[in-house]
């Protein structure tokens, strides 16, 4: 059976970049308020564009492969990155692999990655907005399926009217 | 003592020495963060009588006590306090976006810059680290550059920068600090304070931790805030915003129209906060870590302001709309931009564009002195053209730099007349000829004319007084709401969740978040104890009662149409308002608190400031008899 691993998604549409997730998460894991603490980041592109980011579960994971210690492996259950702290010693490799800035190392110089909170993320709880929630990539793509479908239907019916 | 960083940072520009020093718990627990802190510091390094361009006029900035913690609306408000180049006075203001937080990381409660550097510079906060760089590059440029430049020559897209553009650079009066670039510390000049120091911009970078004193109890109270920004008290903001009030206002006829000639603007509704958010705000975004959002950024995509970005809010559409006589919101938006790129205040530009229009439509200003423009009431390009010229001080622009209450003592002709500030301060947009509660609160805001010192439009509009009365008892509902506002402005709680707290919730959270007790009791008398050190700040800088007054306009023409119709405050119910608040302040007749009330507060040092003024106060009084006995005898 092909496992479909689910991860914190964000809908740029809601997400207001107000980094509420940043405090919840970096609270969570280490008790204190600190953005370089937390698994998830936020960031704006001005003027408006907001977005926040976690790991995206991937398959053959380009961290794991990358780390030169081997400190990193992906949990078969829901496909998040496991790290091993004794063997972790902060050399950043896992940093430079990740396409969407998902993992990072932390203050304490041991790699620190989305671990979905044991299913319960707690930046999908605290979000005010309801801007994040757990997605595979399946439910992402039908999702924007469905409404690039919709959208073909509304600029259909639009051109009809016109006529 | 957590939460606060426990870091006060001096840094002297001329000198280049920079020191620290521990904030201590007696600071934290009696004046909080913020407001504060930034009254309590100029107060005590700032020699009496400083002028604001000197270069040691000290210049505060200082994070609001949640800085950095997961409070809504409140991990990155920060305040910035120094003697006003406009009132000559007490200078507050206020920001929020992301720069407060990062300060706190960086380590530092407060900064105090004295000192103007030799050459254009900026300082750089990294932790431990703290730099005076050179900005001669970035002279000249305007805010939103400066913030790019800055981030790229770091090599750090994450440093946070709070920064001045040409107009605080030449001095314009009332010039912003401008931050992630839709946020501003506007009022009171503070960036032209900056510029009198050649200091561009404070850029920061923090990563330390911040540490709440109980953790889970912090993180349950946190919670249910956040689940009440979701509530009907906040909705207003999440959903129309400030803009919501501008149809609001023009009903009840207080919305300053054409310079204050009149309170109902006959095309408010093209100004709308309806008509704005319908046609241009395409996002609603929210500063760090808000649950509640507000920014509503709008974007001008075709026309002859295509391309404007700016926020929409109330006060800037009564600046540029109703007070200007402008009804177009893609000129608001447009003119907002340029306030923010060129670091003006948003709000005084406006009055004083809307000024010049009165000027120039009476003949004492011609189109020589605007350099051709043709500045009537409702000209929008006009508008937007003269915003520019003020901020580069071109042409007539120059003198209006100086603000109205200048402009109009170098004019004169009766420009005084129509000169709308109080305390050289530019009117905001509440017309208080028809709320008398907030009538007083403007006259005797600390901060010149300003209606967010104590929110005393509430009361009026709210239907809890007769707004068209001047009655004893008044003055008990501006204090309350002074009180309270130096509360929100300290810890530095987002006015717009206002509804969401009280004293009681204040105290709790403090205490959650420092670990040092305080009541709901403590908490209100934290914000006398504010309330009164900014009022000791101006008698000693020669701000007394005579200066508690309001624009002449207000006191002689009434307003002409609306439900507000022929209303005006006269000198008698300003006198009457006044003595009223003094007294229930536990204040002179002077408005000089007693010694009794500073010792209540806790301010019993600050007495020998007050010392000459109790003085010539008696002397006053004596003369008054005198004169009275004479006109008897006459």
């Amino acid at each position: 059976m092909v496992k479909i691993h689910k991860f914190v998604s964000c809908d740029p549409d809601l997400c207001t970049g107000c980094t509420v997730c940043e405090y919840a998460c970096s609270l969570e894991k280490d008790g204190v308020f600190n953005p370089i603490r937390s698994r998830i980041r936020a960031l704006r592109v001005y003027p408006s564009g907001n977005l926040a980011i976690a790991c995206r579960m991937c398959e053959d994971a380009p961290c794991v492969i990358a780390c030169p210690r081997d400190a990193l492996q992906q949990s078969e259950e829901d496909g998040h990155i496991i790290v091993d702290e004794d063997k972790c010693n902060g050399c950043g490799w896992c940093v430079e692999a990740c396409d969407f800035g998902a993992i990072t190392v932390g203050p304490d110089k041991i790699a620190i990655v989305c671990d979905l909170c044991d299913g319960e993320p707690k930046c999908i709880d605290v979000c005010p907005v309801e801007a994040l929630s757990l997605q595979s990539r399946e439910t992402k793509a039908r999702k924007s399926r469905i409404s690039a479908t919709a959208a073909r239907i509304l600029a259909d019916a639009a051109s009809e009217a016109d006529k | 003592m957590k939460g606060y960083a426990n870091n006060i940072l001096y840094i002297n520009l001329r000198t280049g020495k920079t020191k620290t020093e521990p904030l201590g718990e007696e600071m934290a627990r009696k004046f909080l963060g913020g407001a504060g802190f930034g009254i309590k510091m100029i107060t005590d390094y700032q020699r009496p009588n400083t002028d604001a361009f000197d270069p040691e006029n000290p210049i505060v900035y200082s994070c609001g006590t949640f800085c950095g913690m997961m409070v809504s609306g409140s991990a990155s408000k920060w305040g910035v306090a120094a003697k006003s180049p406009q009132s000559q006075g007490l200078g507050e203001s206020y920001s929020t976006g992301f720069f407060g937080s990062e300060l706190r990381r960086a380590g530092y409660d407060i900064v105090v810059v004295t000192g103007k550097a030799e050459r254009p510079s900026y300082l750089y906060l990294e932790d431990d680290s703290v730099q005076i760089l050179d900005a001669s590059h970035l002279w000249g440029k305007n805010n939103w550059d400066t913030e790019d430049i800055i981030k790229s020559d770091l090599g750090d897209p994450g440093v946070r920068v709070a920064s001045i553009g040409p107009a605080g650079e030449k001095l314009v009066r009332f010039s912003a600090i401008i931050n992630d670039r839709l946020r501003a510390a506007g009022r009171t000049g503070m960036g032209a304070v900056m510029g009198s120091k050649n200091l561009k911009a404070v850029a920061v970078r923090g990563f330390n931790d911040v540490e709440v004193a109980d953790v889970d109890g912090f993180k349950e109270m946190a919670l249910e805030i956040y689940e009440k920004t979701k509530g009907p008290e906040t909705e207003k903001y999440r959903n129309l915003g400030t803009a919501a009030n501008v149809l609001t206002l023009n009903k009840q006829a207080a919305m300053p129209t054409r310079n204050w000639q009149d309170a109902v603007f006959e095309k408010a509704d093209k100004i709308s906060g309806e008509a704005s958010n319908e046609m241009y705000v395409e996002k609603i975004q929210a500063c760090d870590s808000c649950g509640m959002r507000c920014e509503h950024v709008a974007v001008v995509r075709e026309g002859p302001f295509k391309g404007a970005i700016g926020r929409v809010e109330y006060e800037p559409s009564y600046a540029f709309g109703s007070c200007t006589g402008v009804d177009r919101p893609d000129a608001i938006v447009r003119a907002v931009q340029l306030c923010d790129l060129y670091g003006t205040d948003a709000l005084s530009t406006g009055v004083v564009v809307a000024f010049a229009m009165e000027a120039y439509e009476k003949g004492i200003i011609t189109k020589e002195d605007t350099g051709g423009i043709e500045l009537e009431f409702g000209n929008a390009e006009g508008m937007c053209d003269m915003v520019e010229k003020i901020a580069l001080r071109e042409d007539i622009g120059d003198l209006l730099a100086e603000g109205v209450e200048r402009a109009a003592a170098k004019l004169g002709k009766g420009s005084e007349k129509f000169a709308m500030h109080i305390k050289g301060v530019e009117m905001t947009g509440y017309d208080v000829r028809g709320l008398k509660t907030c009538a007083l609160g403007y006259a005797v805001s600390r901060r010149g004319a300003d209606h967010q010192r104590h929110g005393a439009y509430g009361p009026d509009l709210g239907g809890q007084v007769d707004r068209f009365k001047a009655e004893k008892g008044r003055g008990q509902l501006v204090i309350d709401g002074e009180d309270l506002y130096s509360v929100m402005d300290s810890l530095i709680i987002c006015k717009f969740s206002r509804r969401i707290w009280d004293y009681e919730s204040y105290a709790k959270m403090y205490t959650l978040a420092t670990g040092i007790p305080m009541t709901a009791e403590e908490m209100r008398r934290c914000g006398e104890r504010i309330s009164n050190l900014g009022k000791i700040y101006n008698l000693r800088e020669g701000i007394g009662r005579e200066k508690d007054t309001l624009p002449i306009r207000c006191m002689t023409d009434p307003i002409k149409s609306g439900v507000a119709k022929g209303s005006l405050v006269t000198q008698e119910e300003l006198d009457l308002l006044l003595d009223d608040y003094y007294e229930t302040r536990g204040w002179s007749k002077e408005g000089i608190p007693s010694d009794a009330k500073l010792k209540e507060l806790g301010l019993e040092s600050y007495a020998g400031y007050l010392e000459d003024l109790k003085n010539t106060d008696s002397k006053k009084k004596s003369g008054k008899k005198k004169t009275t006995k004479k006109t008897k005898r006459d």
